[in-house]
C-alpha cells in the first residue's frame, strides 16, 4: 500500500495526464454529440502536451536563458539548473497542430449539421438507416 | 541542384499550395497547371533522388544546415527513395485523371481542392524522407488534416465520414506522439539515426517497449489494421472520386512504410523482432485483418466499399509479411507497398470512370458495362487479376514472396489467410465482371440471338490515358519484379 | 543436356496472341477475320512442325522470356512430350477453326469476333503450357487458359451460362489458387528450384507424408484434368457452343489438366522417386475410381454432350492412370492416349454439334433413325466411339493396348480389371447411340427421310478427324516415337 502511495505521489504529474487522457478518450468515443467529441479530442491532445511539458520540467531549475552569456566571462553552465527547452518547443508545434485539427473538425461538424440538421450521432444514424 | 532534391521535393508542392490558394481568390484557372507543375517537379526530384541513392548510397540532407542530432535531418536510402517515386507517380497520375472530375463536381472550389491535393502529397513525401521522429508527427498531421478536408469535400455522407476519420486519425497521431515522448524520455534524442545508436545501449527496455507499443498502435490506427479499420471504408468510399484515387492508394501504404522505417531505423530490427510475443501478435492481427477484410468485402454492394475492404485486407498482407521477420516476408511486404499502390490506383481510377459515366457505384447499375465502357472494363479486369494474384501481373509476385515467407517462418495460418483472401477476391471480382458481362435476366431466357446494342459511353481521354498507363504498369512492374527485388529491396533488408 | 536457344517456341506461343488485334480490327469483315484465324492456326502448326526434327533427334529448344524473380524465370523448353501435346492441339485448332465457322454462322451466333479472339488466346495458353520449362511458367499459362476460356464457356451470356461459368471458375481457378499455388511454393521452398527434370527435384530427405500431401495437392489442384471430385465443372461447361466443347473440353483444356499432372509427376516428383516411396498405387486408385464412376454416370445421361462430357472425365483418368503405373509402357500408353483420345473425342463432339446444327436435337432419345438422314456424320460418330472404346479401327486401340501392357508390367492386376470393365462400359454407353441412329425407325420426332447433312464447313472437319483416328491406328508414328522418346528420357534421366 505504501509503495503504491509512493508511486502515486512521486509521479503525480503522470497520473494527472493519464486521467486527462482517459477523460478525453472517453469523450471522443462515448459522447453522442459531435461537438462534445471535439472537446474530448482537445482534452486528449492537451494531456499529451502536458506530458511533454512535464518531461522537460525539473525541480529547482529555471528557464533556459543564460544570463551572463553576453559579458564574455567564463561561466560554468550546469544543465541541471535549467529546464529542458526542447519538449516545450516541440509542444508549440503540437499546439499549432491541435488548433488546426480543431478548425478542420469544427468545419466538418458544420457541414455535417447542414447535411443532417443535427449534431447528435444517434439521430444521424437513424437518418442513415432510414435511407 | 541535385543535392537540394530532398528539400525541393517537399517545398515545391508546399509553396505551390500557397500560390494556388492566393491566386485562387482572383481566378480558378491557374490552379490546375500549378498543381500539375508542382507534382511533376516532385516526380522529377524523387526520380533524381532515386538515381542518386542507387549510385552513391544513402543521401543525408540537413534542414537549415543544422547537423544531426540537433537539426532535422532528411535521410534517404533505397527504401524511401523507392517509396517517394511511387508516391509522386501515383499522385501525378491521379491528378491528371482528376481534372475532369474536379471540373464536374466542384467548379467554384477547385483551387481549394488542388491546394489541399498538393499539400497532401507534400505531407506524404515529407513523411517518407524525414529522419526525425517528431518531424514525422508534424508531417503525419499535415497529411491527415488535408486528407480530412479532401474527404469532407465530397457530398452527402462525406463530411460525417471525414469527421469520424478525423477523430480516429487524431487518436492515432496522439498515440504516436505519446510514443515519441517516451522515446525522448528514454534517449533524449529525436533523430532516427541517433536513436538507433542509443537504443541498443539502454539497459532497461521498459520505456522503450512502451514507446514501441504506442508508436505502433498509433500507426495501426492510421493504417486501418483490423479492428482499428472502422473509419476507412466510409472515408474512402464517400470521398470525392478525384481525392479517393490519391488517398486510398497512398495513405495506408505510407503508414506501412513508416512502420518499416521505425523498425529498421529507430527501434532496430534486433529489438523489434527480438521481443518474444509482439511479432506473433502482429502476425495474428494481420491474419484476422486479411480474413475479416475479405469477408466484409463480400458483403458490400458498392464498388468503392468493396475496394475499401480489400484495402483493409491488403494492409494485413503487408503487416503480416513484414512481421514474419524473414527476408522473403519483408521483401514481399515492401514489394507489395508499390504493387498495392498501383493496383489500388488502377481500381480507384476505374471506379472514378464508372462514377463519371454512371453517377454512382452501385453494383446493380453495372449491367452491360462491358459493352458500354470496354476499355475501362479491360483495365478493371487486369487490376482485378492483379489483386487476385494471377501472373504475370505484379500482385502475383508480392504474394509469392509473402506466401514463401509464411512457409519459411512456419506461419501456416498466414499462408492460409493469403490463399483464402485470393479466393474471396476471385469471387468478388468475378461477381462484378458477371454483372457487367451477362444480359439482364429475361423470363423466357431466350433473348439470346437479338442482343440489344448498348451504345458506347466511355470516360474522356484524360481519364483513360492515366488508367491505361497504370494498367500497363501492373504487368510491367510484375515482369520486372526481379530488378526491384535485387536492385532495391535486398539492399535495405537488415540482417537479423 | 542443354537445349538450343531459339525464339521459335515463343513464336509458336505468341502467333495466336498476335492474331487477336487483327481479328478484333476486322470484326466487320467476317471472311477476313476468319482468314486471320486460319493464318494464325496454320502458322502455329507449321512452327510446331518445324521444331519437330530436332526433337526427334533427341535435342531440345529453350528460351528464357524474362527473369521475373531471382533464380526463377518465365522459361520455355520444348521436349518430346511437350511437342507431342503441341502437335495435337495446334493441328486440331485448324480443324476446329473450320468447324467453328460452319457452326457459328450456321446458328447465327452473336459476338463471333469475341469468340474467335478468345479462342486464339486459349490456344496460345495451351501451347504455352506444352512448352513450359518450369512450374511457374506452367502455372502462368494454366491460369491464362482458365481466364481466356471463361468467355467461351459463357458465350451465350444467359442465366444457364452464368451458372456454369461460376462453377467453371470456382473449380478451375479455386483449385489452382487454393491447391497448386501453395504446393508450388512449398516445392520451391523445399527444393529451391521449379525447373522440370526427369530425375525429380526432391533429394529424398523429405518426409514421405509431405511428398504425398504435395502430390495430392497437385493432382487435385489441376482441376482441368477432371479427377473426381473435381470434375463437375466439365459437364456444366457443356453449355458452351459445341466447337468450344470440342476443342477446349475434349482437347485443349482437359488435356492441359492431364498434361500438367503428367508433367508434375514425371518432371517434379520423378518416376523413380515415387516408385521408391510407392506412391503410384495411391494415384492408381484415385484414377481408377474416377474411370469407373464417370463411366457409370455417363450411362445415365440422355443429353448427348453430357454423355460425352462424362466419357471425357473417365478417359482423362486413363492418362493419369497410365502415368500412375510408373512403368515405361504405362507412361507410353498415357502419353499416346492424349493424342488418340483427342482425335476420337473431337470427332464425337463435332458430330454432336453437327446434329444440333442440322436438326436442333440435343438428346440421345431424339436420335432415332438419324443415321439415315446424316449418314456421314453418324459414320464418323461410329469411328470416333470405336476409338474411344479402344477397338480397331479406332486409334484408341493402340493407347489402350499400351495401358493394358503397363498394368501387367507393374503387376497392377486390379487396374487391368478396371481398364477392361471400363472398356465394356464405354461400349455400353456409345454403341446404343449408333444402333439407335441406324436401326431404330424414325419415331414421332418427325425426322424427314432423305439426306440432310450439316453445312460442309461442319461436315468436312468431322470426316477429317474421323479419318485421322483410323489413320493413327496404322501410322501412330510421330506420336509414338515422341512418347517412346519421352519415356526413354524419363527412365534414364535427362
Amino acid at each position: 500500500m505504501e509503495e503504491i502511495t509512493a508511486l502515486l505521489v512521486s509521479r503525480y504529474n503522470y497520473w494527472a495526464f493519464i486521467v486527462l487522457m482517459m477523460v478525453g478518450l472517453y469523450g471522443m468515443i462515448a459522447k453522442n454529440n459531435l461537438v462534445k467529441k471535439i472537446i474530448g479530442m482537445n482534452i486528449f491532445q492537451t494531456a499529451i502536451i502536458l506530458f511533454y511539458v512535464s518531461i522537460g520540467a525539473k525541480k529547482d531549475a529555471t528557464i533556459p536563458i543564460i544570463e551572463h552569456g553576453h559579458h564574455g566571462e567564463e561561466v560554468v553552465i550546469k544543465a541541471v539548473d535549467y529546464i529542458n527547452p526542447l519538449p516545450h518547443v516541440l509542444m508549440l508545434t503540437a499546439i499549432v497542430v491541435s488548433v488546426a485539427t480543431l478548425g478542420v473538425a469544427l468545419a466538418l461538424a458544420i457541414r455535417v449539421y447542414r447535411q443532417y440538421n443535427t449534431l447528435e450521432e444517434n439521430e444521424i444514424k437513424s437518418q442513415l438507416s432510414e435511407e | 541542384m541535385s543535392e537540394q532534391f530532398p528539400a525541393l521535393l517537399i517545398t515545391v508542392p508546399l509553396i505551390s499550395a500557397f500560390f494556388i490558394t492566393a491566386l485562387g481568390w482572383r481566378s480558378a484557372k491557374p490552379a490546375y497547371p500549378i498543381a500539375l507543375l508542382a507534382l511533376a517537379s516532385a516526380l522529377f526530384s524523387s526520380m533524381g533522388l532515386f538515381g542518386e541513392v542507387l549510385k552513391h548510397g544513402k543521401v543525408s540532407y540537413r534542414l537549415g544546415g543544422w547537423p544531426p542530432p540537433f537539426g532535422i535531418e532528411y535521410a534517404v536510402d533505397a527504401l524511401n527513395a523507392f517509396v517517394l517515386v511511387v508516391i509522386s507517380f501515383v499522385a501525378l497520375i491521379n491528378l491528371i485523371a482528376a481534372k475532369r472530375k474536379v471540373d464536374g463536381s466542384f467548379s467554384g472550389k477547385s483551387p481549394a481542392f488542388y491546394a489541399l491535393y498538393v499539400m497532401f502529397v507534400s505531407g506524404l513525401l515529407g513523411i517518407t524522407v524525414t529522419g526525425d521522429v517528431f518531424n514525422l508527427y508534424v508531417l503525419l498531421e499535415i497529411t491527415a488534416l488535408t486528407g480530412y478536408a479532401l474527404i469532407g469535400m465530397g457530398d452527402k455522407h462525406a463530411p460525417l465520414a471525414g469527421f469520424n476519420y478525423l477523430i480516429m486519425g487524431t487518436i492515432g497521431a496522439s498515440f504516436y506522439l505519446l510514443g515519441v515522448g517516451y522515446l525522448y524520455l528514454a534517449t533524449g534524442s529525436l533523430n532516427m539515426g541517433n536513436l538507433s545508436e542509443i537504443i541498443p545501449t539502454i539497459q532497461s527496455k521498459q520505456t522503450i517497449i512502451f514507446a514501441f507499443i504506442f508508436c505502433l498502435l498509433g500507426l495501426f490506427i492510421k493504417m486501418a489494421l483490423f479492428p482499428l479499420h472502422n473509419w476507412l471504408p466510409n472515408a474512402y468510399s464517400y470521398s470525392p472520386p478525384a481525392a479517393s484515387g490519391l488517398i486510398a492508394p497512398l495513405t495506408t501504404k505510407v503508414m506501412i512504410y513508416v512502420m518499416i522505417r521505425l523498425v529498421y531505423s529507430v527501434f532496430t530490427p534486433a529489438f523489434s523482432f527480438g521481443h518474444p510475443i509482439l511479432p506473433t501478435v502482429f502476425i495474428w492481427l494481420a491474419i484476422i485483418a486479411i480474413v475479416m477484410g475479405s469477408l466484409l468485402a463480400l458483403a458490400q454492394k458498392n464498388l468503392l466499399k468493396i475496394l475499401s475492404y480489400i484495402i483493409v485486407a491488403e494492409v494485413g498482407y503487408m503487416v503480416g509479411g513484414f512481421w514474419l521477420g524473414n527476408s522473403d516476408g519483408m521483401t514481399g511486404a515492401i514489394l507489395h507497398i508499390a504493387n498495392d499502390a498501383l493496383m489500388t490506383l488502377c481500381l480507384f481510377l476505374v471506379a472514378g470512370n464508372f462514377i463519371f459515366v454512371l453517377k454512382n457505384d452501385r453494383l446493380e447499375s453495372f449491367k452491360g458495362l462491358i459493352h458500354k465502357m470496354p476499355l475501362t472494363m479491360a483495365a478493371f479486369i487486369i487490376g482485378a487479376l492483379s489483386i487476385i494474384g494471377v501472373p504475370p501481373t505484379c500482385g502475383f509476385f508480392s504474394k509469392w514472396y509473402l506466401i514463401k515467407g509464411g512457409i519459411e517462418a512456419g506461419q501456416y495460418g498466414f499462408v492460409a489467410a493469403l490463399l483464402f483472401s485470393s479466393l474471396v477476391n476471385v469471387i468478388l471480382f468475378f461477381k462484378i465482371i458477371e454483372i457487367t458481362y451477362f444480359e439482364p435476366e429475361t423470363k423466357d431466357g431466350h433473348s439470346l440471338h437479338h442482343h440489344v446494342a448498348i451504345p458506347r459511353e466511355e470516360a474522356p481521354l484524360s481519364m483513360l490515358i492515366p488508367l491505361a498507363i497504370t494498367t500497363l504498369l501492373l504487368i510491367g512492374v510484375g515482369l520486372y519484379s526481379k530488378e526491384i527485388v535485387t536492385g532495391i529491396i535486398q539492399h535495405v533488408l537488415p540482417t537479423i | 543436356m542443354e537445349g538450343i536457344e531459339s525464339i521459335r517456341p515463343l513464336l509458336a506461343v505468341a502467333v495466336s496472341i498476335l492474331a487477336v488485334p487483327l481479328i478484333m480490327l476486322s470484326s466487320r469483315k467476317p471472311n477476313l477475320r476468319e482468314g486471320w484465324t486460319f493464318l494464325a492456326a496454320g502458322l502455329k502448326f507449321l512452327i510446331v512442325l518445324s521444331l519437330l526434327p530436332l526433337i526427334l533427334d533427341g535435342g531440345s529448344y529453350t528460351l528464357t522470356i524474362v527473369q521475373v524473380l531471382p533464380g526463377l524465370g518465365i522459361k520455355l523448353r520444348v521436349d518430346s512430350f511437350g511437342i507431342l501435346f503441341a502437335l495435337v492441339s495446334s493441328s486440331l485448332w485448324i480443324v476446329t477453326s473450320a468447324y467453328s465457322i460452319g457452326y457459328m454462322r450456321g446458328l447465327k451466333e452473336h459476338s463471333q469476333t469475341r469468340y474467335f479472339c478468345f479462342f486464339a488466346l486459349s490456344l496460345s495458353a495451351t501451347i504455352g503450357v506444352a512448352f513450359s520449362a518450369n512450374l511457374l511458367t506452367l502455372y502462368l499459362f494454366y491460369e491464362m487458359l482458365s481466364l481466356a476460356t471463361y468467355p467461351l464457356v459463357t458465350h451465350h451470356q444467359d442465366a444457364e451460362a452464368r451458372k456454369s461459368g461460376r462453377k467453371y471458375l470456382a473449380y478451375i481457378v479455386g483449385s489452382s489458387i487454393g491447391l497448386v499455388l501453395p504446393a508450388m511454393l512449398a516445392i520451391y521452398y523445399l527444393t529451391g528450384t521449379l525447373d522440370f527434370s526427369y530425375q525429380g527435384l526432391f533429394t529424398g530427405t523429405e518426409s514421405p507424408l509431405v511428398i504425398l500431401l504435395l502430390l495430392l495437392l497437385m493432382i487435385f489442384g489441376f482441376a482441368k484434368a477432371g479427377i473426381m471430385p473435381f470434375h463437375s465443372w466439365l459437364p456444366a461447361a457443356m453449355v458452351a457452343p459445341t466447337p468450344v466443347s470440342a476443342l477446349l473440353h475434349a482437347v485443349a483444356v482437359v488435356k492441359v489438366g492431364v498434361f500438367c499432372i503428367v508433367r508434375v509427376v514425371t518432371g517434379v516428383f520423378g518416376v523413380q522417386f515415387l516408385q521408391t516411396l510407392q506412391l503410384g498405387t495411391v494415384l492408381c486408385y484415385i484414377a481408377a475410381f474416377t474411370i469407373i464412376t464417370a463411366s457409370l454416370i455417363a450411362l445415365a445421361q440422355d443429353n448427348l454432350k453430357a454423355r460425352l462430357a462424362f466419357s471425357t472425365v473417365g478417359q482423362l483418368s486413363y492418362i493419369v492412370l497410365g502415368v500412375a503405373l510408373l512403368s515405361p509402357l504405362g507412361i507410353t500408353g498415357g502419353m499416346l492416349h492424349i493424342a488418340m483420345h483427342a482425335f476420337g473425342k473431337i470427332t464425337l463432339f463435332f458430330c454432336a454439334g453437327a446434329i444440333f446444327v442440322a436438326t436442333g436435337f440435343k438428346n440421345i432419345s431424339q436420335l432415332n433413325g438419324i443415321g439415315r438422314k446424316m449418314p456421314f456424320t453418324m459414320g464418323a460418330f461410329f469411328v470416333g466411339s470405336m476409338s474411344v472404346i479402344g477397338v480397331p479401327p479406332g486409334g484408341g486401340f493402340i493407347s489402350k493396348w499400351f495401358l493394358v501392357l503397363g498394368t501387367i508390367e507393374s503387376d497392377q492386376w486390379i487396374m487391368l480389371v478396371v481398364l477392361l470393365v471400363s472398356s465394356i462400359l464405354n461400349a455400353a454407353y456409345f454403341l446404343p447411340i449408333v444402333y439407335r441412329a441406324f436401326f431404330h425407325p424414325p419415331g414421332e420426332t418427325g425426322i424427314s427421310t432423305g439426306m440432310e447433312e450439316a453445312p460442309s464447313f461442319c461436315l468436312i472437319p468431322l470426316m477429317f478427324t474421323a479419318f485421322c483416328s483410323i489413320v493413327l491406328l496404322f501410322f501412330p508414328q510421330p506420336f509414338y516415337s515422341l512418347a517412346e522418346q519421352s519415356v526413354r528420357m524419363i527412365t534414364q534421366g535427362w
